[in-house]
């Protein structure tokens, strides 16, 4: 007896509604769009220069008394917050503390954190600094820099790579469907107020590379397909791939989505935010290789005969090259 | 039909020995660190009973290569600085003024009297006693010009001499200023490496980064601002007569001369005469001592050159006091008592043993030719990174068992085969990151967490196609044949469009980032190696032994 995540035979019509997708879809696009341009997201040091400090001791976390504490020191904007994971005893309250640029310097004085760890200690005596991290405007303005063109450079590549392989109509939807799935969880980190920072930038691009791998295996069937019904039209060709691949799209989702929710719960706190982006992204990748690259696809409409690859569409002389 | 050559065959055989040999002394992690430790211990400072009971612990014909722990995990200080490398322009064109002076000395008919201005940064600036020799006083200086030693710019002149009025500027040319910052930062990069050195902890990472920044990453220090206390000093040392103690700070001082604050006393200000009589490059040794009060102090020794400058001077200056400075601060000014031959001598100042111990470090090392500015700086508590690790390895076993039991619940055997290859496949995994000497980040361990999820994807992709052609094809044989060739397409796609992403985030990341990357990528190739040589390899043998007239996957 075999688990079957789909019967055998799948025949449903991804198409019936496919303007409702597209329109849920452009909707939460616009959504998120506003709630990064209206607040924005909450960038951590690497990308806004500052001081974080995380704290450990035996008695429970008291925000408002580090709060105050840390007041006298003049230290401008204060962040505190407490940190919760399964894996804590009972005696391990965790907290960060996160502190605004000072000024024009670089990066914090040894001073300042001396100031902040004598004024924490007088709260909780027993009090520990498991980690301390600083990083001056400089840098911080450099890495947001580089994260934007990481991100640019790797849609610019991958839509390259699938025009090359395909056509530009397939290159134009998948990265539609990378925009959708950027987009969205841009959006949800906005929108929740997860800490972003520069592993998030990483899941961005792992969530890039997902989701294309979802959109290139559709697509491959699609290719196949083309040339197997030349006779259908093209939705019908489509909905057949999809179908195909159906089994294979949610198989994969599954094995990858049971690994990351193993590391969500049992990973530590420390790389929650990242895991979190990447479940969103495999969720929402799934969602958009389905929905959205193919149902883009069948509105730009594509070259029918296959057989004679040097006919019209630009760069399809390497889709027959299986490497 | 369904055929694998035998050298193929012994060659997939091959690479997956590699794998597992290579991978394997990462299951013994603190057994193959401590066998490493004792050898290199071993080879600098001879054997003990401890150490080599320690190189015992592991097998020496085995590889010892493990993948080195990122400082998120075993914890450390990082920390990026700036060289401020333009400190070293000006006292390259102090050292310029006396040549530039004995240039136009000759000349003095047509040039007039010469005169130095005092300090516009990056500029030497010459007053002309007569402005009509100018053009004889800038040919005459020019040829005062020398090639850049570089290889960038061969053929560029390292000054540029123009005229402003009366006022003859020299200045360093652009080649010159570049080939300068390279020069400074190589330099600045060895002293670090020395004083970290002389603390000797394990694997420190020192790298250039760009053209003026140096990241140094040192695990198991206690916090970056012991780091910085190593590294963050300029330590650069001089020995220099004293015109006067005690004068204000805003005290005008004659040409030739600095006021410079004392170190211990605050207010203190002291006027000297700004070339040192000796400096600390000439020095040989430096020593953590104890002065004849039994306060901490440090002893130190001049080579040859230095010891002659300092007897010179001290024979000719007996009653007169000098002082010794430290990065611009006054350590201590005593009298010289009596001529000094030998070139040795004692600092002795309001020094803690610590910071007497610090300083002999420093000075041994030598100066940094340019101070440092501190972007970036990150402290890892080891228990943080302890918890980190822990927190890693579980999570990658429950996710990679329950991957496996859901692979055996879709594919039967096929998902044993499946699994059984993604098993090899984290350990080529781990082997190749062990010889390549990556370092493993938390970010890193959910790379190889998303591999694990991932890696069958390629297996998934060539199951349901086998099933599919199950339908059609004539025979299992033909099926699986075709089921590998169909779905190779895709496999190749969607592989090269993920690796296309980790290159860019290797590339483009840094730290922890890259980290990702790595294991991110080298994840994609062992993966899809593993599902189309492996797996292929173990549907062969099987389908070989068993012949079936049918299968299910």
């Amino acid at each position: 007896m075999r688990l079957k995540l789909v019967p055998e035979e799948t025949s449903v019509d991804f198409f019936s509604r496919s303007k409702l997708w597209l329109g849920i879809s452009g909707l939460m696009m616009v959504i998120a769009f506003v709630s990064f341009a209206l607040q924005g997201l909450n960038f951590g040091i690497d990308f806004r220069g500052g001081t974080t400090i995380r704290t450990e001791s035996a008695e429970p976390v008291d925000v408002a008394a580090y709060r105050a504490a840390m007041q006298e020191l003049e230290l401008g904007d204060i962040v505190i917050s407490e940190v919760f994971d399964p894996s804590f005893g009972p005696d391990e309250n965790v907290a960060m503390v996160r502190i605004a640029p000072q000024g024009d310097a670089e990066s914090v004085t040894p001073e300042t954190i001396q100031a902040v760890e004598s004024a924490l200690q007088s709260v909780a005596p027993d009090i520990n600094f498991t980690s301390v991290e600083s990083v001056g405007p400089k840098v911080s303005g450099e890495l947001i820099q580089t994260a934007i063109i990481a991100v640019l450079l790797a849609i610019g590549a991958v839509l390259i790579y699938i025009w090359l392989r395909f056509e530009w109509q397939f290159a134009l939807g998948a990265v539609a469907a990378l925009v959708h799935d950027v987009l969205l969880t841009i959006g949800i980190f906005s929108e929740l107020r997860i800490q972003f920072d520069l592993a998030i930038i990483a899941a961005l691009l792992t969530i890039v590379g997902y989701s294309l791998n979802d959109t290139v295996v559709v697509f491959d069937r699609v290719r196949e397909n083309l040339v197997k019904y030349k006779k259908r039209p093209l939705k019908e060709v489509l909905n057949i791939s999809i179908n195909e691949t159906l089994s294979r799209t949610l198989m994969t989702s599954v094995t990858t989505l049971l690994a990351l929710i193993a590391l969500f719960i049992l990973g530590g706190d420390v790389i929650r935010g990242f895991v979190f982006a990447m479940i969103w992204g495999v969720l929402v990748g799934t969602y958009s290789s389905i929905f959205v690259a193919t149902a883009l696809l069948h509105r730009l409409g594509v070259k029918r005969d296959w057989e004679k690859p040097t006919d019209g569409g630009a760069g399809t002389q390497f889709a027959n090259v299986d490497a | 039909m369904l055929q694998i050559d035998t050298w193929k065959r012994v060659l997939i055989w091959l690479v997956v020995a590699f794998g597992i040999v290579f991978a394997a002394p990462n299951l013994f992690y603190d057994r193959v660190e401590r066998h490493n430790d004792a050898a290199t211990a071993i080879e600098r400072e001879g054997e003990t009973e401890e150490r080599t009971a320690a190189l015992g612990a592991w097998p020496s014909w085995l590889p010892s290569t493990i993948i080195n722990l990122g400082l998120d995990l075993r914890g450390g200080a990082h920390l990026l600085a700036e060289v401020q490398v333009e400190d070293v322009y000006d006292a390259r064109l102090e050292a310029l003024w006396p040549e530039v002076r004995d240039t136009l000395r000759p000349l003095r008919d047509s040039v007039g009297t010469i005169r130095l201005q005092d300090g516009t940064p990056g500029e030497l600036r010459v007053t002309l006693g007569n402005p009509d020799g100018m053009g004889q006083a800038l040919s005459a200086v020019r040829e005062l010009a020398q090639p850049v030693a570089s290889v960038a710019s061969a053929g560029a002149s390292d000054i540029e001499v123009s005229g402003e009025g009366d006022t003859l500027v020299v200045r360093l040319s652009e080649a010159e200023q570049r080939a300068t910052d390279d020069r400074t930062l190589r330099q600045a990069l060895e002293i670090i490496r020395r004083r970290i050195d002389e603390v000797g902890t394990r694997e420190p990472t020192i790298q250039r980064q760009g053209e003026d920044r140096i990241l140094i990453q040192v695990p198991g220090i206690g916090s970056a601002a012991e780091l910085k206390d190593i590294i963050g000093t300029t330590a650069q040392l001089t020995f220099q007569p004293v015109v006067g103690r005690g004068v204000a700070e805003s005290t005008d001082p004659g040409i030739g001369n600095e006021v410079v604050p004392a170190l211990d006393d605050e207010g203190v200000f002291y006027e000297l005469e700004r070339a040192p009589v000796v400096t600390g490059e000439e020095l040989v040794d430096a020593q953590p001592a104890f002065d004849q009060n039994g306060n901490p102090a440090v002893n130190f020794r001049f080579n040859a050159q230095g010891a002659r400058a300092f007897g010179e001077y001290t024979a000719e200056n007996i009653g007169n006091p000098f002082a010794i400075v430290l990065d611009n601060e006054v350590i201590s000014a005593p009298v010289i008592q009596s001529h000094i031959p030998g070139g040795s001598g004692i600092i002795t100042g309001q020094f803690t043993v610590e910071e007497s111990t610090q300083l002999a470090v420093l000075l041994r090392a030598g100066a940094l030719p340019a101070g440092l500015t501190f972007l970036e700086e990150r402290t890892i508590g080891p228990e943080l990174g302890q918890d980190s690790i822990e927190a890693g390895q579980i999570a990658t076993m429950v996710a990679f068992a329950l991957v496996l039991v859901f692979m055996f619940a879709c594919y039967g055997l096929f998902g044993l085969f499946a699994n059984i290859a993604l098993i090899i496949n984290v350990a080529l995994l781990f082997g190749i990151l062990s010889v390549i000497g990556a370092t493993l980040t938390l970010p890193g361990i959910a790379g190889i967490v998303l591999t694990v999820g991932m890696a069958v994807d390629a297996n998934v992709l060539i199951f349901e196609r086998i099933r599919e052609e199950l339908k059609t094809a004539r025979g299992p044989a033909r099926a699986i044949e075709r089921g590998y060739e169909k779905a190779l397409s895709a496999i190749v796609d969607a592989n090269i469009t993920t690796i296309i992403t980790a290159i860019i985030l290797f590339a483009m990341g840094s730290g922890p980032v890259r980290g990702f990357a790595l294991t991110l990528g080298f994840g994609i190739i062992t993966s899809v190696f593993t599902a189309i040589f492996v797996t292929r390899l173990f549907v062969t043998m099987w389908f070989e032994r068993t012949r079936p007239k049918t299968i299910t996957v």
